[in-house]
């Protein structure tokens, strides 16, 4: 338990949600018989009661770093001021986490109440003991610190797309506040500038089945160290001899090694049982289009601008609260067409929209979600697209922003 | 009243009558249904013998039943265990709880027994006993096609049963096995051959747009889930998609559990049965993910083989033949035998004997131990019994006398605590560590570890149980979590409910059965494995290495469950943590 604590603290770090110094220290408690820390903090004796108060094996808590403890403050203020949840429309809130339940004071029966039936607790800013450090998130697991990890990461992704969707949609609408204006200019230093620089991969064609495992495991990492994905989502694969080798379910893709499924396609094997919840879409993808990478990341203002819908047209769609699986509007960012699609199979799964899409185009963003990009023959292709629809993407969202403040 | 009837049946053989209780709400909520209330049952005559008169046999639904929660539509069984002496219940599907639930009845409590063999007819709240005479001796299709049992619901045993066979199981609407504990068994000594069930009633809902809510939060979430709804998952190729998946991992128990690979497994999985016998989807009542797998062979249908069948019918016992394992499943299925069971007793006597299995000697001994012929009549008794039978008591990969599952435990250490501490013996599902260790859900865990695992098993023990309450399909849990299943209970009772709220109603129900175990003096000498285990590596690749398990490790992490479930060193039950969930003492 002292590693697993460990690592995570050490890894919310590295994904640049916390820091290792200073308030934002990440905090990661683990029981088995005994609680471990990762380090000592005045929080702990509070947060103990709440690992009394509860059947779980783990919890982290976590001020989040700049920009997202700026952002979760703001929308936690908000969220207090109406039914004390912040509620994201992004995929992976829609899926795993539901709503984000604010409190307004770092009390462990209060905390203990949210998280009886949730997976995180915001709690919002200036309460924490009297002084203002910033909002905080606590978020537990039942079976290990990931998951506490995991949620945390979500939420501070689905801060940051809610904040700048909202933001947009408020332009539009001509409704934004004094605050959200000042939150925006408060923010942009830390929002991630254009990235142009690409970095090299390992050559195709891949010579053997060993090379094939390196040269994704190589991708997993490029994707995570150009932030075009958070936590442990997105996925990769890569087809090769009538296999296609994928990332497996819920893993981390700066961890690929050991994580890696390979699945023939003529269905000899079940093997694949772990791959990816978006193996379907990758194996039709493959089939359909006769491309050999497939990257899927969550870039945040490929995710973000996908959501942008003129409010005017949307008031009158049919089919206004089910985008995310029934936009009706053929939809693109630049050349990306932009479609429906839940995570994995079913009738409203991505896997019946997204190998239609990349077979017109190298790219596809699913609504709320995450970008898919392909490479004929290399990761290469597949990341230079992946960057290149994300820097569109980003360059699009401010051209918006700038014309509509103007405006 | 919401989610509940309201009303349970007890029916008394001895004396043929029946009665009404109609516990009150916070009753229903404590022990909510299923598992919960077949304990609280169960510990009024938790020293009885499993055979006494007045030993219980109780079938369950649960507040969840008949509404469009998901995977809702299953029962649960629980009785003593003739085969090992435990707490014995089994979960099963079909269209059982639905029925029982429309009739207006939460769960059938039944004692005494009958001098003839009977069936029992409940349609609504009319209860018939019915002269079962000329079914006894009959297999589970005959009993099948003489009832005819139409759009109602029919559970029933098979000659297994009724010979004493101590694995002996009970089939439900013909493809649905509440296979393990030896159930069918229970029914037998009772007298009874069938339970034919119909209903007309609703489950009333408190919120239904909530429910709704609910619901289609946990359909997203399972057809996110590759091991349910992927293209290789449950829905497409049934459990027996993790067949390759165990040899791969260097986990599927060879020559009973002597190697943990199968040379031969990839002729031998899903898809080469899914080749030949082209199944189609089938399952519980109101469930989407259709595990059940239904195939067809010269016009004939065939239910296929569930996972651990697979395995345990080629690997374990050294067969090679699908087409076998087919009619040996079938076989088992007809009689009424758990496929897990007889095949460990029969790698057991393998192991033994030294000698090998042809098609026919096979089929055969199938046949002997359901008759109680021959050597059948020792291997009846089950691995445990017959090995110690035989004067090899090592030879029997069994838990607390309830035989091993495919999983081999050197390949998830959470495995072998999990197997270890169940409160049935030998079983997978208590704790279900599978999940994590192999599953990667909710996170993934080191399989080779058993760092943190005391508490995951505890927790995960806790989620099991409840889930055996509500109820729901444990499957469903790969993808979903308390959390969505809390919004359902609280939208069908309209009881405000979280899921540590349900978490905390599992460890009491799961205390309880503790209690119950310790009543009958079993105790941390029986939470062990096998000693071949902590012995013998298993089959490791230049990649994967299968040590045996570290005892000493083994032993740390169980000292830690002890402490964290609030058990003495030993094992045992302690007064204050039983009062503190509300237990009673006092028969201890």
């Amino acid at each position: 338990m002292e590693q697993l604590v460990n690592k995570y603290a050490r890894k919310l770090v590295q994904t640049k949600l916390g820091s290792d110094s200073g308030p934002s220290q990440p905090l990661v408690g683990g029981l088995d018989d005994k609680l471990v820390w990762n380090r000592n903090a005045d929080e702990i004796k509070l947060l103990e009661d709440v690992f009394k108060g509860l059947n779980i094996n783990s919890l982290i808590f976590l001020r989040p770093v700049e920009p997202y403890g700026s952002l979760i403050g703001f929308l936690a203020e908000n969220a207090l001021k109406s039914n004390g949840l912040i509620q994201p429309e992004d995929c992976e809130t829609r899926t795993f986490l539901h709503d984000l339940p604010v409190i307004n004071k770092f009390d462990p029966d209060r905390i203990i109440r949210v998280l009886k039936k949730r997976k995180s607790v915001i709690i919002a800013p200036g309460n924490t003991n009297g002084s203002s450090q910033g909002p905080a998130i606590l978020a537990h697991g039942t079976v290990s610190p990931e998951q506490g990890f995991v949620t945390i990461s979500s939420v501070c992704f689905a801060g940051f797309i809610k904040f700048f969707t909202d933001y947009l949609k408020a332009l539009r609408e001509k409704t934004a506040t004094a605050a959200a204006h000042d939150l925006f200019d408060k923010i942009l230093p830390y929002v991630k500038p254009i990235q142009k620089t690409l970095p090299e991969f390992t050559p195709s064609p891949f010579p053997d089945e060993e090379t094939v495992y390196l040269a994704i495991i190589e991708a997993g990492k490029k994707v995570i160290e150009y932030e075009l994905v958070d936590s442990y989502f997105g996925n990769v694969s890569y087809f090769w001899n009538k296999t296609l080798y994928i990332s497996q379910t819920g893993s981390s893709l700066d961890e690929l090694s050991g994580c890696i499924d390979p699945v023939p396609v003529d269905g000899s094997t079940s093997a694949g049982l772990t791959a990816s919840s978006e193996l379907t879409a990758h194996l039709a993808t493959v089939l359909r289009t006769g491309c050999k990478a497939i990257l899927h990341g969550h870039p945040k203002f490929s995710v973000i601008l996908s959501m942008d819908c003129d409010p005017g047209r949307k008031a009158f769609c049919h089919f206004k609260e089910q985008c995310h699986i029934k936009c009706p509007e053929k939809r693109f960012a630049g050349a990306t067409p932009i479609i429906p699609g839940e995570v994995g199979t079913g009738p409203t799964g991505l896997c019946q929209t997204l190998p239609l899409a990349l077979s017109r185009a190298d790219s596809a963003i699913v609504y709320g979600h995450g970008l898919f990009t392909i490479g004929k023959e290399n990761f290469f292709d597949a990341f230079c697209t992946m960057l290149e629809v994300e820097n569109f993407s980003r360059d699009s969202y401010f051209k918006k922003v700038l014309y509509l403040k103007k405006n | 009243m919401y989610g509940w009837t309201g009303n349970i049946l007890h029916i008394d053989l001895t004396k043929k009558s029946s009665r009404v209780e109609s516990p009150g709400l916070n009753v229903l909520n404590r022990y909510v249904g299923g598992k919960g209330f077949g304990g609280k049952f169960l510990r009024q005559c938790a020293t009885l013998p499993w055979d006494h008169p007045d030993m219980v046999i109780c079938i369950f639904t649960g507040p969840l039943t008949g509404t469009i929660s998901p995977t809702s539509g299953r029962a649960h069984i629980l009785s003593k265990s003739p085969l090992t002496g435990l707490v014995g219940d089994s979960s099963v599907g079909g269209k059982l709880a639905t029925r029982l639930k429309r009739a207006g009845w939460d769960g059938i409590v039944i004692k005494g027994e009958s001098r003839t063999p009977l069936g029992i007819t409940i349609k609504d709240d009319s209860i018939e006993f019915k002269d079962a005479r000329g079914l006894w001796g009959l297999d589970i299709n005959a009993v099948h096609e003489k009832i005819r049992p139409g759009t109602s619901s029919i559970l029933a045993i098979g000659p297994a049963a009724e010979n004493g066979v101590r694995f002996a199981s009970i089939t439900v609407d013909r493809h649905f096995a509440a296979g393990r504990s030896g159930l069918g068994l229970c029914l037998a000594r009772k007298k009874i051959k069938y339970i034919l069930v119909d209903g007309t009633g609703r489950t009333k809902i408190k919120d239904h747009e909530k429910l709704k809510q609910a619901r289609e939060d946990i359909l997203r979430l399972t057809a996110a889930s590759p091991a349910l709804m992927g293209q290789f998952g449950f829905t497409c190729l049934g459990t027996g998609a993790v067949y390759d998946l165990m040899d791969n991992r260097r986990m599927m128990p060879t020559d009973n559990f002597r190697r943990t690979f199968f040379e031969h497994a990839p002729g031998l999985n899903a898809a080469a049965y899914a080749k030949t016998y082209a199944p189609k989807k089938h399952g519980c009542l109101g469930c989407h993910i259709l595990c059940k797998k239904i195939g067809k062979k010269n016009g004939k249908k065939i239910t296929m083989p569930e996972f651990e069948t697979m395995s345990h019918f080629t690997a374990l016992i050294g067969c090679m033949d699908t087409d076998l394992v087919i009619k040996a499943n079938e076989r088992c299925n007809h009689f009424g035998m758990d496929t897990i069971s007889v095949a460990s007793t029969l790698a057991c006597r393998r192991e033994i004997t030294g000698i090998d299995y042809t098609k026919e000697s096979l089929l055969s001994l199938l046949n002997d131990i359901a008759f109680g012929r021959g050597e059948g009549k020792d291997l009846a008794l089950g691995a445990k019994l017959y090995a110690e039978k035989m004067g090899k008591p090592e030879a029997a990969m069994a838990v607390k006398g309830l035989e091993l599952p495919a999983y081999d435990p050197r390949g998830a250490l959470g495995m072998a605590l999990g197997y270890a501490l169940s409160t049935r013996g030998g079983c997978h599902l208590r704790a279900y560590p599978i999940s994590h260790e192999i599953f990667r859900k909710p996170v993934a865990t080191n399989r080779f570890s058993f760092s943190g695992k005391a508490r995951i098993i505890k927790i995960a023990e806790d989620l099991n149980t409840v889930v055996d309450s509500l109820i729901a399909c444990k499957f469903t849990f790969f993808a979903a979590g308390l959390e969505e299943y809390a919004m359902a209970y609280e939208a069908v009772t309209g009881i405000e409910t979280s899921a540590q709220d349900l978490l905390l109603k599992g460890e009491r129900i799961y205390y309880n059965e503790r209690i119950i175990n310790a009543l009958n003096n079993f105790d941390a000498r029986d939470d062990d494995l096998p000693d071949r285990f902590f012995t013998k590596p298993g089959s490791g690749t230049n990649n994967i290495n299968i040590p045996p398990v570290n005892r000493d490790a083994f032993l740390s992490a169980r000292k830690k469950y002890y402490s964290i479930r609030g058990l003495t060193t030993n094992g045992l039950p302690e007064k204050d943590k039983a009062e503190s969930l509300g237990l009673i003492w006092n028969n201890l």
